[in-house]
């Protein structure tokens, strides 16, 4: 595949927190309908690589694209500069984040929710974003809950609201930062049901994740991630059940993986 | 004199302390958002001036304020001012002084706001003037409620200060009615009535607490 067909393309990210290097010569691309698994240990980077890919924190150096927009380029000067804010506004009409807290909007009804940015920030007609959510709420198992705030419902159906809403914008990927990591196990299992079915579309999906079983199922490519660097990347079954490196051997066998 | 003619001067003097009232609120509560966000602003003088203003308001009787209020203009610069002006005065030392306290209440209320809120809409596209009318605000108007409550009926008691600068409030009214009457039942109804203003405007922050209560977080 070409790089032109891209989705996202991340090159040589660097990231610093003062003087702590959380990112070091970072580059990841991703194609049109793959899923991405990003794994590794607490502090490996991770979270962060996704929080710079939306935008979140700023990259020091690097490149980020999104398809044909340049969010944030290098140049000879080797600090990263980012692009005006209608360019970086079509960057964000590209992605969407789900969060690990979910992050809804406690005073939103669930319906609101998932509507609001659409009208208010895609400036689309109402009827059919009402369409569009009612599916989303049908196909995330959520039908009875429109009319309730985020408080009403449970972790796991709170997360599938905020997947409901992050795909009423119409995405061309999908970012999950540990979606599952504030649940329980029979939580766990009906927000992956959703993010699995999502796969089987050939949704466009970064996934940060604890649970390796299921990004071995569900992920065309993991990325094991430790120290700010990619140890290892390779297709799922084969980084998971044949890793090449040391340092991801240990991670998996910590993991249970 | 009878019961009725005194309980008329007093409504009077409710009045006047309910039109202070109203003017220090509509005032105040629109103004004290722009002290909270000068507070926070990144622009240190602005933020500097802001705490110094907060400081001087707070740390200063609301009395003195009147005060100098109303007598600054001719004992600093000789200006000499009708006799309308002393209302004028009083409006402005209490827009001033409730803004400062207003707007470290907001400032409270936007600063316990979770990052993450932010920064979802953030990602959903959502500009800064949207996230903080559509999804901080909302937020932060419950959660300062408690605390607005107990600067807005302190205001209602605190429009009696304005009889220092002989405006005909309900205080000052019951305080000649007082010195007329020889006697305490002037300051009696004075307080029944505060009172009574008070429990109205208890019973709407209620009802406002009440209507926001569809949720928590």
């Amino acid at each position: 595949m070409s790089t032109e067909q891209a989705v996202l393309r991340l090159e040589n990210i660097k990231k610093s927190f003062g003087d702590n290097e959380v990112l070091h010569d970072i580059s990841l691309t991703v194609h049109p309908g793959e899923v991405v698994a990003i794994i590794g240990a607490s502090g490996g980077g991770k979270s962060t690589l996704l929080r710079c890919a939306t935008l979140l924190e700023q990259i020091d150096a690097g490149e980020i694209h999104y398809g044909d927009v340049a969010v944030a380029t290098t140049g000879a000067s080797g600090k990263a500069s980012y692009g005006k804010a209608d360019v970086l506004r079509q960057a964000k009409a590209k992605f969407g984040l789900v969060f690990q807290n979910y992050n809804l909007f406690p005073h939103y009804r669930v319906l609101k929710n998932i509507m609001d940015a659409p009208i208010c920030v895609q400036k689309r007609d109402k009827v059919e974003v009402e369409r569009q959510a009612r599916d989303l709420i049908k196909k995330m198992g959520l039908e009875g809950n429109e009319d309730k705030v985020p408080c009403e419902l449970s972790g796991g159906q709170q997360q599938r609201v905020a997947i409901a809403r992050a795909l009423c914008l119409n995405p061309e990927i999908l970012f999950f930062d540990e979606p599952t990591s504030a649940l329980d196990p029979e939580l766990t299992i009906e927000v992956l049901k959703v993010i699995r079915q999502l796969a089987a579309e050939h949704m466009t999906m970064v996934i940060v994740t604890h649970e390796m079983s299921f990004a071995r199922d569900v992920a065309d490519r993991i990325i094991f991630m430790d120290k700010g660097v990619i140890v290892e990347e390779g297709p799922a079954a084969e980084v998971i059940n044949n890793p090449k490196h040391q340092r991801t051997r240990e991670f998996l066998a910590t993991y249970g993986g | 004199m009878d019961i009725t003619t005194m309980l008329g001067m007093l409504c009077e003097g409710l009045l006047v302390s309910a039109q202070i009232f109203c003017v220090a609120l509509l005032g105040s509560l629109p103004l004290g958002v722009l002290v909270a966000l000068g507070r926070m602003s990144k622009f240190k003088p602005l933020a500097l001036l802001m705490r110094l203003y907060i400081s001087v308001m707070r740390g200063t009787p609301l009395m003195l304020q009147l005060l100098a209020i109303n007598f600054g203009p001719f004992y600093l610069f000789g200006i000499q001012l009708d006799s309308e002006w002393k209302f004028t005065a009083t409006y402005i030392a209490f827009i001033l002084n409730y803004a400062a306290y207003f707007g470290e209440i907001y400032r409270s209320g936007i600063q316990s706001i979770p990052r993450g809120q932010h920064e979802a809409a953030n990602v959903l596209g959502y500009t800064r003037a949207q996230t903080f009318m559509k999804i901080v605000l909302p937020q932060v108007i419950k959660r300062i409620l408690p605390a607005m409550s107990n600067e807005v009926i302190t205001l209602v008691k605190d429009t009696s200060l304005a009889f220092v600068l002989t405006i005909p409030e309900m205080m000052s009214v019951s305080k000649s009615l007082a010195a007329r009457e020889a006697g305490m039942m002037p300051y009696v109804f004075a307080g029944v009535i505060y009172w009574c203003f008070n429990f109205v405007v208890e019973w709407v922050l209620n009802r406002v607490e009440k209507k926001l209560d569809y949720y928590h977080d």
